[in-house]
C-alpha cells in the first residue's frame, strides 16, 4: 500500500508540472494528491479479478488497480499508446478493463447506476467477484445516486460503494451541500449497510473495506463506505482550492496519508527509512519512464476515428 | 405464414432471443408480473423466471445505467423504458455514457444492449405521455436507432438489436401493438440499417417512419386511383440511414415526401431533405416537401390530437402539390 500510495502522489505531481510549469499538458485534469489512502486501501482488499469504475478523479484508481503508468501518461498526452488510444483523455484515462477497471465517467454520479449494473452481472455468473465505484460527496446528491443505490439493494448486487468525501464539490462545501448527518447516513434510507472511514489512513480503509467486500461476496449486499479525506490542491489543475480556510488545509496537510503511514512503519519497526528511499528512487524512474514514452508515441491518424463510433 | 399482432411479434423476438442465448436479461417498469403495459412480455415472467425478466423501481436512469453495467460486464440487457416520454431521464445514460463508450475507451469497451420504448401518439396520452423525438437521439452517435412498422420487421429487428454489439434504441408505436401482420414462419432477423421498399412506384417517393407507414400507403393507394404510383420506403432504421435506396428512388420520381411523427423543426424529415439535396439535388423536380407534427405539445381532446398528426390526407395533399 505504502509503494501504491508513493506511485499516486509522485505520478500526480509530475503530471501537475507537466501542465503549470512545462505546458506540456492542456485540458481538464482532477488530481488525486492527499486522497491516495483510499484508492491504495480500498482497492488493495480486492482481488485481481474483481472490477472497479472510476471518475474524472481517477488517475489514482487507476495505479491502485494495476493499469501501467506508460499507457496512463500517454492518454494525457491524447497519444494512440495511451490506454484510450488518445480518446478518452484524463478524465476517462481510468478505462482499461484489461485489469479490471472497466470504466470511468466524467458526469458526476453517473457512475453508481452502472457499477449496479455490473454487480448484476457478477451476481449472475456466481463466481463470488465484487465491482467496486468511486464517487465524491457532490456525486450523492444525484438522481443518479440514489436511483443507482436504491436498485443496488433491491436486487442485493455485490457492489462496494465507495464515497470520497473530500469535503467539497469543487468550492462547494458537504456541509452546505449534503442535506444528511453525513453520507454514509445516506445508506439508511435504503437499508443499505453502510461504514465510515478515516481516508487519510490506508490501514482504516483496507480494514473496512475487506469487511464490505467480504459480506458482498458472501451475497450479503452492498455497502456504502464513505472515507474521509481532503484533496491537496483544488478541484482541477489549474484550480489553486484558496477558496478553503488557510487553517483548515494547514490541519489535513499534517495528516498527510503517506507521511502519517511511513511514521506508524517506523515506529513498529516494520521498515526503515532506506525502505522508503528505495522505493521513492524505483517510482521517480517509473513515472519519468512514462513521460518519456509518452512524448515518444504517436497520435491516432485522424481518419481511423470513425472505426471507433460503433463496435463491429 | 401466420398473422401476429405486432405486440406478439415482438414477444417472439424476445422469446427466442432468450432461448438462444441465456446472457439475454429483460429489466424494466412492469414488465414481469404485469407483464408489460402493452403486454408485450406477457408470459415470460413465468416461463424464465425474475432472474432473466426484472422488474425495476420506477428510475429510468438506474434502469439504462444498470443495463450499461450489465452489458460492460457479459450480459446482453434488453431494458424497457415505458413511455419515450420518459427517456429523457435517462438520457446521460444513453447518450453520453453508453453511446460514447466504444468510442472514448479506444474500441475496448461494447456495449450491447437494447433500450426498448414506445411513443403513444394517436391514443389520447396528452402532451407528456404521447411524445416522439428520434431525431435527439440521431444527434449521437454510437447509438442505432430502429422504428419498426410491421409485425415483421418489429420481430426481425428485435432480434438483430438483441445481437448486436452496440447500444441500440428500439422505439415502438403504441398504436401498433394490437395492429396484425403477416410474420414468416421460424428463425429470421432483419439486419439493421436497410430500408424496405413496402409498395414501388414511378411518380413520387414517400419515405415514412414507424406508424405513418400505414398512413403513407393509405395515402399511396389513393393516389393510384388518380393515376400517381409512390414508391414508399421505410427506412427502419433512421441511424444506420440507408441512404442509397432513398436517393436511388427519388433518381427514378424527382419527388420526395417525407412523413414522419415528430416535430418539423428538426425532425427525421429535415435530416434526409438535407442529404438528398447534398447527395440528389439534380435529381429533384420539384421542392421536398415533409409531412409531420406541427411544432407544438401534443393536444389531449382525441379530436384535436387527430388534427394533429400526419396521416393519409396531409400526405396526399403534399403529393398534389408535388404533382400539380
Amino acid at each position: 500500500m505504502l509503494r501504491t500510495m508513493i506511485e499516486l502522489r509522485r505520478f500526480e505531481e509530475r503530471v501537475e508540472r507537466l501542465f503549470l510549469q512545462e505546458g506540456a499538458l492542456i485540458g481538464p485534469s482532477h488530481l488525486y494528491l492527499g486522497e491516495e489512502a483510499v484508492a491504495a486501501g480500498a482497492i488493495g482488499a480486492l482481488n485481481d479479478d474483481d472490477l472497479i469504475t472510476s471518475t474524472y478523479r481517477g488517475h489514482g484508481h487507476a495505479i491502485a488497480k494495476g493499469v501501467p503508468m506508460k499507457p496512463l501518461m500517454a492518454e494525457l498526452f491524447g497519444k494512440a499508446t495511451g490506454t484510450c488510444k488518445g480518446l478518452g483523455g484524463s478524465m476517462h484515462v481510468a478505462i482499461y478493463p484489461e485489469k479490471g477497471s472497466v470504466y470511468a465517467t466524467a458526469i458526476v454520479g453517473s457512475g453508481v447506476p452502472i457499477a449496479t449494473g455490473l454487480g448484476l452481472a457478477l451476481q449472475r455468473e456466481g463466481k463470488r467477484r465484487v465491482a467496486m465505484t468511486f464517487f465524491g460527496d457532490g456525486a450523492t446528491n444525484t438522481g443518479a445516486f440514489h436511483e443507482g443505490i436504491n436498485l443496488a439493494y433491491v436486487w442485493k448486487v455485490p457492489v462496494i460503494f465507495v464515497c470520497e468525501n473530500n469535503m467539497y464539490a469543487m468550492s462547494t462545501r458537504a456541509d452546505q451541500a449534503v442535506a444528511a448527518e453525513s453520507v454514509a447516513a445516506r445508506a439508511q434510507a435504503y437499508k443499505m449497510r453502510s461504514m465510515a472511514a478515516d481516508g487519510n489512513d490506508c490501514v482504516a480503509v483496507y480494514l473496512a473495506a475487506r469487511e464490505a467486500i467480504e459480506s458482498a461476496r458472501n451475497g450479503q449486499g452492498p455497502t456504502l463506505l464513505e472515507c474521509i479525506t481532503y484533496k491537496l490542491k483544488g478541484h482541477g489543475v489549474y484550480d489553486k482550492g484558496d477558496y478553503r480556510p488557510k487553517e483548515e488545509i494547514d490541519a489535513w496537510l499534517r495528516r498527510d496519508p503517506i507521511d502519517g503511514f511511513e511514521a506508524r512503519l517506523l515506529k513498529a519497526n516494520l521498515a526503515t527509512q532506506s525502505d522508503f528511499d528505495k522505493i521513492e528512487k524505483e517510482v521517480a524512474t517509473k513515472v519519468e519512464e512514462s513521460v518519456a514514452f509518452a512524448k515518444a508515441s504517436p497520435i491516432l491518424p485522424f481518419d481511423e476515428l470513425a472505426k471507433y463510433v460503433y463496435a463491429r | 405464414m401466420p398473422e401476429l399482432t405486432y405486440a406478439d411479434a415482438l414477444r417472439e423476438a424476445l422469446r427466442e432471443e432468450m432461448l438462444r442465448d441465456p446472457r439475454v436479461v429483460l429489466m424494466g417498469e412492469e414488465i414481469g408480473v404485469f407483464e408489460g403495459v402493452y403486454k408485450v412480455t406477457r408470459g415470460l415472467l413465468k416461463e424464465f423466471g425474475p432472474e432473466r425478466v426484472m422488474d425495476t423501481p420506477i428510475s429510468e436512469a438506474a434502469i439504462a445505467g444498470a443495463a450499461i453495467g450489465a452489458a460492460l460486464a457479459g450480459l446482453k440487457p434488453v431494458a424497457e423504458i415505458m413511455y419515450m416520454d420518459f427517456l429523457p431521464i435517462a438520457l446521460d445514460q444513453i447518450a453520453t455514457q453508453a453511446a460514447k463508450m466504444h468510442f472514448m475507451s479506444g474500441g475496448k469497451l461494447k456495449v450491447p444492449m437494447v433500450l426498448r420504448t414506445q411513443y403513444s401518439l394517436g391514443r389520447a396520452h396528452g402532451a407528456q405521455h404521447s411524445q416522439f423525438f428520434p431525431s435527439m437521439l440521431f444527434q449521437v452517435p454510437g447509438l442505432k436507432v430502429v422504428l419498426p412498422s410491421t409485425p415483421r420487421d418489429a420481430k426481425g429487428l428485435l432480434k438483430a438489436a438483441i445481437r448486436d454489439e452496440n447500444p441500440v434504441v428500439f422505439i415502438e408505436s403504441g398504436v401498433l401493438y394490437r395492429t396484425k401482420g403477416q410474420v414468416p414462419d421460424g428463425e429470421y432477423v432483419i439486419p439493421l440499417g436497410q430500408c424496405d421498399v413496402k409498395k414501388a412506384g414511378d411518380d413520387i417517393t414517400i419515405v415514412a417512419v414507424s406508424r405513418v407507414v400505414t398512413e403513407a400507403l393509405a395515402a399511396a393507394a389513393k393516389l393510384e386511383e388518380h393515376g400517381v404510383t409512390a414508391d414508399v420506403i421505410d427506412p427502419r432504421t433512421i441511424q444506420p440511414l440507408d441512404l442509397a435506396t432513398i436517393v436511388n428512388s427519388v433518381k427514378k420520381t424527382g419527388r420526395l415526401i417525407i412523413a414522419s411523427d415528430d416535430v418539423k423543426c428538426g425532425g427525421i424529415g429535415s435530416e434526409v431533405a438535407a442529404r438528398i439535396v447534398e447527395e440528389a439535388f439534380d435529381s429533384l423536380d420539384a421542392p421536398i416537401l415533409r409531412v409531420a407534427a406541427p411544432d407544438m405539445p401534443i393536444p389531449f381532446s382525441p379530436t384535436l390530437e387527430q388534427a394533429y398528426m400526419p396521416n393519409a390526407q396531409k400526405i396526399i395533399e403534399a403529393a398534389k402539390r408535388l404533382i400539380g
